[in-house]
């Protein structure tokens, strides 16, 4: 399946902190603002704790001005935590997309969301494999763009962890499609 | 023109209602007075915090400092009064902060000798923070701590220093807090240079001052003095002359303290008097100077 | 330089280093805290000096200090932090020593919510201090903003020696937009000060025209600075013939410069009699909610401040002409929109407001257009 996105792109990674949502965040933000040529807002909320309670990246993407830095009404909510899900798994819009944790989420009260064993893919580079799965299901970057994006983000001597990580996410994607 | 000299604005008018009046320019020491400040000074007549004041420009005096190349930073209070009367560069900031204003000065201006200029209530009641703050990364300034265990200039209420018992405005029935030993805080805090003397010795004060301004490192010169006018009244302890006197049999100079026995040691209840550390660290800017040469050089 | 990803945190941060700021004093709080890390990394690279003081009241202390000392300063700090600096953010104003304070809103009173946004100190800004003085503080609504308004902080502090408060949000403090920053070498900024010995210096001389030029401290005037009143040559004054002249001077020194000082953005439409009049995150909002409603075919103006104060009168005063309404939203109960009141009528203002640590949505913005 694959969603309809709006001219002004909203998107949600919501998880536990310590999953990378916020660098994934980021990442996606890079590769629609530097590697596509397109503008990008990326804004984050975050618990006091540096890891674990819940932590929430968004990104607004267009091809114009983004006033209104924060997601209203998503086109893409991935939640990789049950208390995620349970927050934020509502406010994706009709039509939407809908993208959780298969192991961690219990998302029995949302059908059309699609499942992807993200952690048990890849544990240290959560974030990595749920933008490929993303970018796989949406396109709202290139797959070029997002490529360029991990490289530059990760850290020295992650780059090849977290590339297998993204074509994980690809292949996962590919999967769900069909 | 003034006809009293409790009247008189400026020095010039002071000096000419003293008789023979060429005192001003007989001193060379006195040129680091101001001329045009409106004296007198604020302080009562018999106040030690003057004492302090000659015995600090006689310190830069025997310097041989630059007046453009010292600074002197004040807090609130009687003392933090004094940088207003010697020609410095003279910062009279909020109360208890003068330490942490001298931070930035100092930062600044590594190359200025930056003296700070505290009561015992500024420096370590409202100021205790910076105090301990401004020892521990040993910045180079000195701290002058004047200690008359009172607050004077709101009317006597009870400082950090005041003595176990002693009376003022806000404890009618004595003071019931230990107070802070100045220099011994100091030391725990990382001071490298510590003293202490008495406005009764004001010729040691002067020592103690040149070689505390001319340390590279953080300096304390703990002034002991008294406040007649509030303390000695409230504690009927008689005149500032008495006061003084106090100070003189009171207090034991350091050298005769360390021959006494551990018992006598112990038993001592008299001020020591004296240098108590004069030490080597390293020094604040100095070592943020070579940081940035570190940063510049490409250091990642 | 490249297109960068960058957060409005670190976009003052090197807005600092680039308007010349050479000393950053700070005390860790969130959501400011990456203005001093990028300044701790980034100020030795040119010089300048980085230090983490004990608090934030040392900190205020501390960007005094070295400003006398001749080096542009800055602090950075959030609500708690900023109400401690607020007795030596009155000392600035009153011995007219520059400096710069970022104060990146988070939600209040008192501890609050660290992580949430706010624009709840406003009048913080403003009125903070106790007494009477002139103060400027600028609000941006974006990260190239942030840059931009840092630089013009600095300068007006300069210009004017008044501590001049940056006031931003922790929306925009931590949203990362693409931004390209010029190449700092371009940036000029004018030197206000006394440099050099051998003028004669009366350093609060009020016949020197509004704002009389500082000294910096071991040039060589050996002057007084106190945060009494104090007569032309700094020392202590009770005198009133001494007091009011600068008390006039002072507190009118920014008035007769309000057009260099007040930066706002007007986006009018002829007919339009309802606008919208915003500034810092919730500016945001509402532009978002009006670019819907003229999609909608409505007439709506829109004014964005950049200087909060002093509060650009004469340009809210003409709005409140203009409209039958001017809807106000922002993040706390209405605190800008006392001041929009005073300059256009009560009847006229419409709040739209948040003050808990949500952002204003679009949505309430056009509702307060209806009805």
């Amino acid at each position: 399946m694959t969603a309809k996105l709006s001219p002004r792109t909203e998107i949600r990674l919501a998880g536990e902190g310590g999953q990378g949502m916020i660098l994934a965040g980021i990442i996606l933000a890079e590769a629609a603002a530097i590697y596509d040529g397109k503008n990008a807002v990326q804004t984050q909320s975050y618990g006091p704790e540096a890891r674990g309670g819940a932590s929430k990246a968004e990104v607004v993407i267009a091809s114009g001005e983004i006033d209104h830095p924060e997601v209203l009404n998503a086109d893409v909510v991935v939640a990789l935590s049950q208390e995620a899900f349970k927050k934020f798994a509502s406010s994706v819009k009709p039509g939407g997309l809908l993208i959780v944790d298969e192991e961690k989420v219990d998302s029995t009260s949302a059908p059309q969301a699609i499942r992807i064993p993200v952690t048990k893919m890849a544990f240290e580079t959560t974030g990595t494999v749920a933008l490929g799965v993303l970018v796989g299901l949406t396109g709202v970057v290139s797959r070029e763009a997002i490529e360029k994006a991990v490289t530059a983000r990760a850290p020295r001597g992650t780059e090849e962890m977290n590339h297998k990580a993204l074509d994980a996410g690809f292949t996962a994607a590919e999967k769900a499609r069909k | 023109m003034s006809e009293h000299i409790l009247e008189a604005h400026t020095l010039e008018e002071h000096e000419a209602l003293i008789p023979q009046a060429n005192w001003f320019e007989r001193s060379e020491t006195l040129q680091k007075l101001r001329k045009n400040k409106k004296f007198p000074t604020i302080w009562c007549s018999g106040c030690g915090i003057g004492v302090v004041m000659g015995a600090l420009i006689r310190a830069i005096d025997h310097l041989g400092l630059k007046n453009d190349d010292v600074a002197l930073v004040a807090g609130i209070g009687c003392t933090a009064r004094m940088p207003v009367y010697m020609d410095f560069n003279t910062l009279h900031t909020t109360h208890g902060r003068a330490l942490a204003f001298a931070t930035g000065l100092k930062i600044a201006r590594p190359d200025m000798k930056v003296i700070a200029i505290m009561g015992d209530g500024d420096a370590l009641a409202i100021g205790g923070n910076h105090f301990i703050h401004a020892a521990r990364r040993n910045l180079g300034i000195t701290a002058l701590v004047v200690n008359n265990a009172i607050y004077g200039m709101t009317g006597g209420q009870y400082s950090p220093t005041t003595p176990v018992g002693g009376k003022a405005t806000t404890a009618p029935y004595g003071n019931v807090e230990p107070p802070f030993p100045v220099c011994e805080l100091a030391i725990a805090a990382g001071a490298t240079y510590v003293a202490r003397s008495t406005v009764y010795h004001a010729l040691e004060l002067d020592k103690f001052l040149a070689e505390a301004i001319a340390k590279d490192g953080f300096s304390l010169v703990e002034a002991v003095s008294y406040c007649h006018t509030t303390y000695g009244r409230l504690n009927k302890l008689g005149t500032a002359a008495d006061m003084m006197r106090a100070l003189k049999d009171n207090t034991i100079a350091k050298p005769t303290f360390d021959k006494l026995s551990a018992e006598e040691q112990a038993a001592n209840t008299k001020i020591v008097r004296g240098n108590f550390v004069n030490i080597e660290r390293p020094q604040y800017t100095n070592v943020y100077s070579n940081l940035i040469t570190r940063v510049q050089g490409g250091e990642k | 330089m490249a297109v960068k990803l960058m957060q409005g945190n670190e976009a003052i941060a090197l807005g600092a280093v680039a308007a010349g700021c050479r000393f950053y004093a700070g005390y860790p709080i969130t959501p400011s805290t990456e203005v001093a890390e990028v300044l701790s990394r980034e100020l030795p690279k040119v010089g300048g000096k980085f230090i983490q003081m004990e608090d934030e009241i040392a900190s205020m202390a501390a960007i005094i200090g070295a400003s006398v000392g001749g080096l542009k300063s800055m602090t950075a700090t959030s609500g708690p932090g900023f109400s401690l600096m607020q007795e030596n953010i009155g000392y600035a104003a009153m011995t007219e020593i520059p400096c710069v304070v970022v104060d990146v809103q988070r939600l209040g009173p008192s501890t609050g919510q660290p992580t949430a946004a706010s624009q709840g100190d406003v009048m913080q800004a403003r009125w903070g201090t106790h007494g009477d003085h002139p103060i400027i503080a600028l609000s941006p609504i974006s990260v190239r903003q942030s840059f931009d308004l840092t630089i013009k902080a600095f300068d007006l502090s300069e210009k004017f020696r008044t501590p001049v408060i940056l006031l931003t949000d922790e929306i925009i403090g931590h949203m990362r937009e693409p931004v390209e920053l010029p190449d700092f070498k371009t940036i000029r900024s004018e030197e206000y000060r006394v440099t050099a010995p051998g003028q004669e210096y009366i350093p609060f001389r009020n016949e020197s025209g509004d704002v009389p030029p500082l000294a910096n401290f071991g040039v060589g005037y050996r002057y007084h600075i106190t945060g009494l009143y104090h007569d032309q040559v700094g020392f202590p004054t009770q005198r009133l013939d001494e007091i009011d002249p600068w008390l006039e001077r002072v507190n009118t020194k920014l008035d007769k410069h309000l057009d260099e000082i007040a930066l706002v953005e007007e986006d009018y439409q002829d007919g339009a009699k309802v606008a919208l009049l915003s500034y810092g995150c919730s500016a945001r909002t509402a532009r978002h909610a009006l670019k819907l409603a003229r999609a909608q075919g409505k007439k709506v103006d829109m004014l964005t401040l950049f200087t909060i104060w002093p509060f650009p009168e004469r340009q809210v005063e003409a709005l409140g002409e203009r409209v039958d309404r001017i809807i106000v939203p922002e993040m706390n109960l209405g605190q800008l929109a006392y001041e929009v009141e005073r300059m256009a009528g009560r009847k006229k203002v419409r709040r739209v407001v948040r003050a808990n640590g949500e952002m204003v949505t679009p949505q309430m913005v056009l509702e307060a257009m209806e009805g």
